[in-house]
C-alpha cells in the first residue's frame, strides 16, 4: 500500500490506514464495473478454444481449430483487406479534408462564423440514422444525388448495390459523419499555437504554404495525431454505417471482420468462429493503437522542444 | 481584417480573389455537410403519393410524423416506446456512470496508488475494444440471467461507452484543480469528503455537466449494443428507426421523419455543449 498522496500536509484527522484505503475505496466501483466487463471478455477468449454453438450446448475444446481454419479461409483474407482498406480510406480522408476545413475555418471569412457553428452536428447524429439519410438520398432510381448527377449524364448509379462501389458509398458516408471530429481537434489546436512565429514569418515576407507546411503543420502534428489515432481505431472497428447500409453485401464486398463476426456469432450462432474474428481485431486494434500512441508521445515531445 | 485574427493570412496582391475562394470553398464542404439533414426534412414533409414522382416541389404534410409517433394509424412499429427505451437506457447509463466515475476520476487524479495507472489504461481500453469481442459472449450471459431484452442488461453493458468519456475527462478536469485549494478547505477543518463536495465538485461543475450530457449522446446513439442484446421490449430509437427501412416498398417518408425525431435530442445537447466538445470527444488528450 504505498499511498503517496497529493495532501501528505493536510491534519491528520484520519488514521492512516484509512488514508492509505480512500483511493481504494474511491475506485472500489469503477474496478467491480471493469471486472463485470473484463469477465465477459474474458469469457469471450476462452470460448474460441471451443466448438460452442447454439446448437452445440455442451462444447468440447478443440484448441486453435477456430484460428486454424479462419486462417485457412479466404473469407478471413478477404474481410481483414476490407477493414483496413474502410480505416485507411476514411481516415486519409477525413484527415485531410478535416485539416482543410479547419484552414478554411482559421483563416475566417464571412460565412465561417456561422457555419463553425453548425460544424459538429454531423457527429453528433448516430451513424445508423446517417447512414439512413445517404440511404434515401443514394437510391438509383428515386435517389436525389442521381437526380443531380443526370444533367452531367450520370444517371441510374447503383450506388450500395455494385459491389464495385458500395465501399465507396460507405466511405463517403463515414466521411460525411467524421470529418468534423478532425476539423474540430485540429481548429482547437490551430487556436492555442502561439502567435508570434507566424508574425514574425509575416514580417519576412513568408508564403502562405511555406508557412502552412515549415511553421503550422510542425506544431500542429501532435493534435492532427490523436485526430487520426481516434479515427483509424474507430473505423478499423465500424459496424453500424456498413451493417445499416449493406449489411456486408452485396455479395461479401464490404464484409469487413466486425460484420463478418456478427454473422457468425448472431446469425449463424456459431459464437466459436465469431469471437476468433473479434480476437484478431482486437489484437489488431491493440498493436496499431500502441504503435500510434508511442508516435504521438514522440510527436509532443518534438512539438514540446520546438515551441 | 486579417493578421490579428488569422496570423497565417498573408495578404498580398490578388487577397480579395483569395477571399472569395476561401468563402467558396467554404460554403462547398457545408452544403456536402448540411444537405443531407436538409434532403431528410423534404422527404419526411412528403406525402406519400409524391414520395416517388418529385424531388424539391411537392405538398408538404406532417403526415409521416403523425403516424412515426402514433397519432394517426398504426404504422407498425412502437417508435414512441422505442424512444422511451431509448431515455431511460441512456439516462440511467449516465447516472449510473457518473456515480461510479466521479470518485474514480478524482481518486486517479488526486492519489498515486499502486495499480491506480493499470485500472486508469483499462477503462480507456473499453473504448478502442471491437464492441462484439464483449458484447457477443454477453448475449449468451444475458439468455442465462434473463438479462437479455432488459432496462438494466442494457445500462449495464452501456458503461462501455459511458465510463471511459467519464472517468477520462473528469480527471482531466480535477487535475487542473490545483490541490491547495482543497488543502486550505481541509485546514480550516473540513473533512476530505466536505472538501471535495464544498470546493472540488463545484468547481469543476460545468465540466460533470458537459460529460454527462456528451455521454448521453453516445449512449443514446449506440447502435450494436441494442440490436444484439434486446429484441421487442428495450429496443432503441437507433434499431427502431432502420425497421422502417425494410419491408418490399419502404416508407422513406415515415423513415426520414423516424430519423429526424431520433436524430432531435443528440442535436439539441450538442449545442448546448460546444465549449466543451473537443476536450469531450478527444478525451482530454486535446485541451480545448
Amino acid at each position: 500500500m504505498s499511498a503517496t498522496t497529493a495532501d501528505d500536509r493536510a491534519p491528520k484527522k484520519v488514521s492512516s490506514g484509512r488514508r492509505a484505503l480512500r483511493p481504494y475505496l474511491l475506485t472500489l466501483p469503477a474496478l467491480l464495473l471493469t471486472i463485470g466487463i473484463l469477465y465477459p471478455f474474458g469469457l469471450g477468449v476462452f470460448y474460441t478454444f471451443f466448438d460452442y454453438s447454439a446448437s452445440n450446448p455442451q462444447p468440447g475444446f478443440i484448441g486453435l481449430e477456430n484460428y486454424t481454419n479462419m486462417f485457412a479461409s479466404s473469407d478471413f483474407w478477404s474481410s481483414a483487406l476490407v477493414t483496413f482498406e474502410y480505416a485507411i480510406g476514411t481516415t486519409v480522408i477525413e484527415t485531410m479534408l478535416g485539416v482543410a476545413v479547419a484552414l478554411l475555418l482559421y483563416r475566417g471569412s464571412l460565412v465561417s462564423g456561422v457555419l463553425e457553428k453548425v460544424l459538429i452536428l454531423p457527429l453528433m447524429i448516430a451513424p445508423v440514422i446517417a447512414t439512413i439519410m445517404w440511404n434515401l438520398m443514394l437510391q438509383p432510381s428515386i435517389g436525389v444525388v442521381n437526380y443531380l448527377l443526370s444533367p452531367f449524364g450520370l444517371g441510374g448509379i447503383e450506388w450500395t448495390d455494385s459491389p464495385g462501389l458500395a465501399l465507396f458509398s460507405m466511405i463517403m458516408i463515414d466521411v460525411w459523419v467524421f470529418t468534423p471530429f478532425v476539423a474540430i481537434l485540429a481548429l482547437a489546436g490551430m487556436r492555442s499555437l502561439p502567435r508570434d512565429p507566424f508574425e514574425a514569418a509575416s514580417v519576412d515576407g513568408a508564403g502562405y504554404w511555406y508557412t502552412f507546411r515549415r511553421l503550422m503543420l510542425p506544431m500542429l502534428w501532435p493534435y492532427i495525431l490523436v485526430a487520426v489515432i481516434f479515427r483509424f481505431m474507430d473505423s478499423l472497428k465500424m459496424f453500424d454505417i456498413i451493417y445499416a447500409l449493406t449489411q456486408g453485401g452485396p455479395g461479401d464486398s464490404t464484409m469487413v471482420l466486425q460484420v463478418r463476426a456478427y454473422q457468425d456469432a448472431i446469425l449463424f450462432t456459431s459464437f466459436s468462429q465469431g469471437l476468433a474474428y473479434m480476437v484478431v481485431l482486437w489484437a489488431i486494434v491493440f498493436g496499431i493503437t500502441r504503435i500510434l500512441v508511442g508516435v504521438l508521445g514522440r510527436a509532443q515531445a518534438r512539438a514540446a522542444g520546438a515551441s | 481584417m486579417e493578421s490579428t485574427k488569422a496570423p497565417t493570412s498573408n495578404e498580398r496582391p490578388g487577397g480579395g480573389l483569395r477571399e472569395v475562394a476561401i468563402n467558396l470553398l467554404t460554403i462547398l464542404y457545408f452544403a456536402f455537410a448540411l444537405f443531407p439533414v436538409f434532403w431528410m426534412i423534404i422527404v419526411s414533409l412528403k406525402p406519400s403519393n409524391e414520395l416517388f414522382s418529385t424531388y424539391f416541389f411537392f405538398h408538404p404534410t406532417f403526415d409521416s410524423y403523425r403516424t412515426v409517433l402514433g397519432l394517426a394509424g398504426d404504422s407498425g412499429v412502437p417508435f414512441v416506446r422505442f424512444f422511451m427505451n431509448s431515455l431511460v437506457i441512456s439516462i440511467g447509463a449516465v447516472l449510473l456512470s457518473l456515480i461510479i466515475g466521479i470518485p474514480a476520476a478524482y481518486a486517479f487524479a488526486r492519489f498515486h496508488f499502486r495499480g491506480s495507472k493499470d485500472l486508469l489504461f483499462t477503462i480507456l481500453s473499453f473504448r478502442f475494444a471491437p464492441e462484439l469481442m464483449v458484447i457477443i459472449p454477453l448475449y449468451v450471459i444475458y439468455q442465462k440471467l434473463g438479462l437479455f431484452d432488459t432496462y438494466i442488461g442494457m445500462i449495464w453493458v452501456m458503461q462501455l461507452v459511458t465510463i471511459p468519456m467519464i472517468v477520462w475527462i473528469l480527471r482531466s478536469y480535477f487535475q487542473d484543480l490545483t490541490p491547495e485549494l482543497e488543502q486550505s478547505a481541509l485546514l480550516d477543518g473540513y473533512t476530505r469528503i466536505q472538501a471535495f463536495m464544498r470546493v472540488a465538485a463545484p468547481l469543476v461543475r460545468p465540466g460533470i455537466a458537459a460529460v454527462a450530457l456528451l455521454s448521453f449522446i453516445f449512449a443514446w446513439n449506440n447502435f450494436v449494443f441494442p440490436l444484439i442484446l434486446t429484441s421487442s421490449n428495450a429496443q432503441t430509437v437507433t434499431v427502431g428507426s432502420l425497421t422502417f427501412l425494410g419491408g418490399n416498398r419502404p416508407n422513406y417518408n415515415l423513415t426520414a421523419a423516424a430519423a429526424l425525431v431520433a436524430a432531435v435530442p443528440p442535436l439539441i445537447l450538442a449545442l448546448s455543449i460546444q465549449r466543451y466538445l473537443v476536450r469531450g470527444l478527444s478525451f482530454g488528450a486535446v485541451k480545448g
